[in-house]
């Protein structure tokens, strides 16, 4: 591997997006998880379901910042480090990466004050409406940066300048919509709200295992069990149509995810396989005869060798991606239908091996999520758009020595910044729910109504022992 | 809609200049704050500082989105130059950016006191660098970027020069005096007070900054020079004085300024001083966009050679014609939910 500006420039996206992606797939799902709960609360008049929403709020105020700031670096990100191929597709992907600014990242941003501040200043009703009007921008967001990624996996709509080589659009429709918007939008939505019921059931979990039994940590986890049991089988139907229209469009990606040796009318599903590399004659594990069944085509399927060695994407990295993402949607689904079980049997917020394994299971949703967008992204190369541009050809005329600082600076300040968020995080997720909450109108703690409500104090953190200034 | 008849990148590059100007009067305001934390008396006084923009703050910085965004969007051309060309300032504002928008949630999570004292440094030293580094990208944008072909063909560290810090802190200063303005408006007693000689001491800095600026820069390019109506050689009356009026103005609103600062409550309207520190910012905006117009990447590219195709640019304008009145509009009524002076009781209390 050589590390020049290319290469470096690779990794430093990556990084940055790799990291950025974890927040809204947090946040997307957290803001209809707390929506549906004040919706809940506004309509019984439950108090269980405004305590939810006053813990889950504060949890969010973090992981939303933690979103914006690492959101602004990557409006900048391409320009820095990837200016021609900023320069190549501005008139096709800047439109839409304006639409998002302008219909979501305002949005959000405005009403969250409202949300986080607002408690005491506006109605119910309008404090309700500002919290379903930030789960719309998260969702709206990434409606358009969906639509940008899936239009650089399967470009359409657009013609290039013969003069300055420069794309341009020729239909708008078609490049918002192109072939694989509506099933990665359908693919990302769904994960992120798995992602974040994977959080919820194991902030339950950890609370019923230090035995906090109250009444939100019963509903927290029978409303996480339920979200995966449903969302996951959709999940695992979203995912295959996505992996089909990937089979059209992109059968370089599908032949590295599937770690084909060789091109076949019919090919098994390979489970594991070492080494993962084009050879045939490896060891492997494969159930045989399966693709009938995944793969609507009658054409031979293709195995990656059969590719032009500089049109292939590297197989190791996508064919483990691909199975730690589907390894981990499996087991969110267990974990859905096992809690299911358990509250069906009475037994949900006793504390058992459900609880200790849903604990750890909190990570699988981001584990998935990070390696699916690997499998779409890495998959996608050597491309940056797919067939016409490549990654390349796409890079920043900058000097690998500044490209190396930067990387190192972004290292250093997410290093700092994940600890902290992910500490101060899991301390109010972890804390128990008084069955009998100070009144948050009038208590002595800071209510959310005030400026400051919705960030929290030290006093109620577990160690509040330690001497504070 | 037929967009022939419309001039679309001039059009994108007012709404881009208008999105970059509420940029440094929201967030500038929001980061001076940030940076006069420092000299907060104590934790319940700098709590009370943060108060006054934590609802709205991060509405203030999407502003900086829409700039960067609308600039890849619009003008790809300028984008792709400039920020290879300013990769270093960029990215250091961007970690500044970072450090700043977490501490606003991390200080009052922090329990103990060395990792409270690391994120009130984080606060007012993030907002410092992000300051300091928009001033820096901003003068080496005036003193304009190498180009070859279709690319930025400088050295890294090009827009580090005399000019470029001297523009870093007159920024520096300028959010400052944003910053204290809108804690003139927000706070009240003793508070209120330091917010003003806080005020007064960046409006002195203001004033010699952005007067030194404004001469620098006319000696920039002889083109900068020739715009406002003069040279070595010659003086053109009837272009100097239209023009003249812009500088005259930010004059005149320094001083109203400076006699609100003096007065006090008593006199001057607690909202005046931000509003007048604004109208100094406009100023200096304007005589920018009179010296460097029609230039997007000075001097080498202007706004017409830059733009995004006229079939990008009209659906944006779509957008945008309809979503930034909406944006303003839910911008005001944000504000207006938090109007009025924060109480000493909603300041953030130590356990």
């Amino acid at each position: 591997m050589d590390f020049d500006a290319l290469m470096l420039s690779r990794m430093q996206f990556a990084f940055v997006i790799a990291f950025h992606i974890l927040f809204p797939a947090f946040t997307i799902g957290l803001s209809a998880f707390l929506a549906v709960c004040e919706g809940l609360w506004l309509k019984t008049g439950r108090e269980v379901f405004k305590q939810l929403y006053l813990h889950w709020i504060k949890i969010f105020a973090l992981a939303f910042a933690m979103g914006v700031v690492s959101g602004v670096v990557m409006s900048y990100q391409f320009g820095t480090n990837w200016s021609v191929f900023s320069d190549r597709t501005g008139s096709v992907l800047g439109p839409l990466l304006g639409y998002e600014v302008l219909t979501a990242f305002f949005l959000e941003a405005s009403f969250l004050g409202v949300m986080l501040f607002g408690w005491n200043k506006v109605g119910r009703k309008l404090h309700f409406a500002a919290t379903v009007i930030v789960a719309l921008g998260t969702s709206i967001s990434a409606f358009w940066i969906l639509s940008a990624n899936s239009w650089m996996q399967t470009p359409q709509g657009f013609d290039i300048d013969p003069v300055t080589g420069n794309f341009f659009a020729t239909s708008w429709v078609e490049v918002i919509f192109n072939a694989s918007f509506p099933s990665r939008y359908a693919h990302m939505m769904l994960a992120a709200f798995i992602t974040t019921a994977a959080v919820v059931l194991a902030a339950g979990a950890w609370q019923t295992v230090r035995g906090h039994k109250s009444e939100p940590t019963r509903w927290q986890m029978r409303m996480a069990a339920g979200t995966l049991a449903v969302l996951m089988p959709l999940q695992i139907w979203a995912g295959h149509w996505s992996g089909e229209v990937a089979h059209e469009h992109q059968p370089a990606k599908v032949a590295a995810m599937e770690g084909w040796c060789e091109t076949l009318d019919v090919q098994g599903t390979i489970l594991v396989a070492w080494p993962a590399d084009n050879e045939c004659g490896r060891a492997e594990i494969t159930i045989p005869g399966t693709s009938p069944y995944l793969f609507n085509t009658d054409e031979p399927l293709r195995a990656l060798s059969s590719f032009a060695e500089e049109d292939q994407p590297p197989l190791w990295l996508v064919f483990w991606s691909f199975r730690i993402m589907v390894g981990s949607g499996l087991a969110m689904l267990a974990f859905g239908v096992w809690g299911l079980f358990l509250w069906w049997r009475g037994r949900l917020d006793r504390p058992g091996l459900f609880h200790w394994l849903a604990i750890p299971g909190g990570s699988l949703g981001f584990i998935a999520v990070i390696t699916g967008w690997i499998v779409a992204e890495v998959g996608r190369q050597p491309w940056t758009v797919y067939n016409v541009l490549r990654t390349v050809d796409s890079v920043s005329p900058v000097e690998a020595g500044q490209v190396a600082l930067t990387l190192l600076i972004f290292m250093t300040v997410y290093a700092i910044i994940f600890t902290a968020g992910t500490i101060y995080m899991a301390r109010i997720a972890t804390r128990g729910f008084d069955d009998h909450p100070p009144d948050i109108d009038h208590g002595e703690r800071r209510a959310p109504g005030s400026p400051l409500g919705a960030v929290d104090d030290p006093a109620q953190t577990p160690d509040d022992t330690i001497a504070t200034v | 809609m037929d967009f022939l008849q419309l001039d679309l990148p001039l059009i994108w590059a007012v709404l881009i200049a208008v999105a970059i100007m509420m940029y440094v009067l929201l967030d500038g305001m929001d980061l001076g704050i940030g940076m006069l934390t420092a000299f907060a008396g104590d934790e319940d006084e700098r709590n009370m500082m943060t108060a006054t923009v934590e609802p709205v703050w991060d509405g203030n910085e999407t502003w900086l989105v829409l700039g960067g965004g609308g600039l890849f969007a619009a003008f790809p051309l300028a984008y792709s130059i400039l920020m290879p060309a300013f990769y270093l300032p960029v990215i250091l504002m961007l970690a500044a950016l970072i450090f700043r928008g977490v501490a606003f949630e991390f200080r009052h999570k922090a329990v103990r006191r060395p990792t409270r004292l690391f994120w009130n440094g984080a606060f007012y030293g993030g907002s410092f660098a992000a300051a300091l580094c928009q001033g820096i990208i901003l003068g080496g944008f005036i003193q304009g970027v190498t180009v070859e072909g279709r690319a930025f063909a400088g050295g890294a560290l090009d827009w580090l020069t005399p000019f470029s810090l001297m523009v870093g802190f007159g920024v520096v200063a300028g959010y400052v005096l944003l910053g204290a303005c809108w804690l003139v408006l927000k706070t009240e007693a003793e508070l209120q007070a330091k917010a003003r000689r806080w005020a007064t001491l960046a409006l002195v800095a203001v004033a010699i900054g952005f007067a030194a600026i404004s001469l620098a820069t006319l000696s920039i390019d002889p083109r900068v020079t020739e715009r406002w109506g003069f040279s070595m050689t010659h003086l053109e009356p009837g272009k100097l004085l239209p023009l003249g009026l812009i500088p005259l103005a930010g004059l005149a609103l320094t001083l109203a300024l400076a006699r609100d600062l003096v007065t006090g409550s008593a006199k001057a309207p607690d909202w005046r001083p931000y509003l007048l520190a604004a109208g100094i910012f406009l100023s200096g905006y304007l005589g920018l966009a009179v010296s460097l117009f029609p230039w997007l990447v000075p001097f080498a590219f202007t706004v017409h050679e830059t733009a995004a195709r006229d079939n990008a640019l009209g659906f944006m304008l779509v957008g945008a014609a309809i979503m930034l009145p909406v944006i303003l509009g839910y911008t005001a009524y944000v504000y207006s939910v938090f109007w009025g002076k924060v109480k000493p009781g909603d300041g953030y209390h130590s356990a």
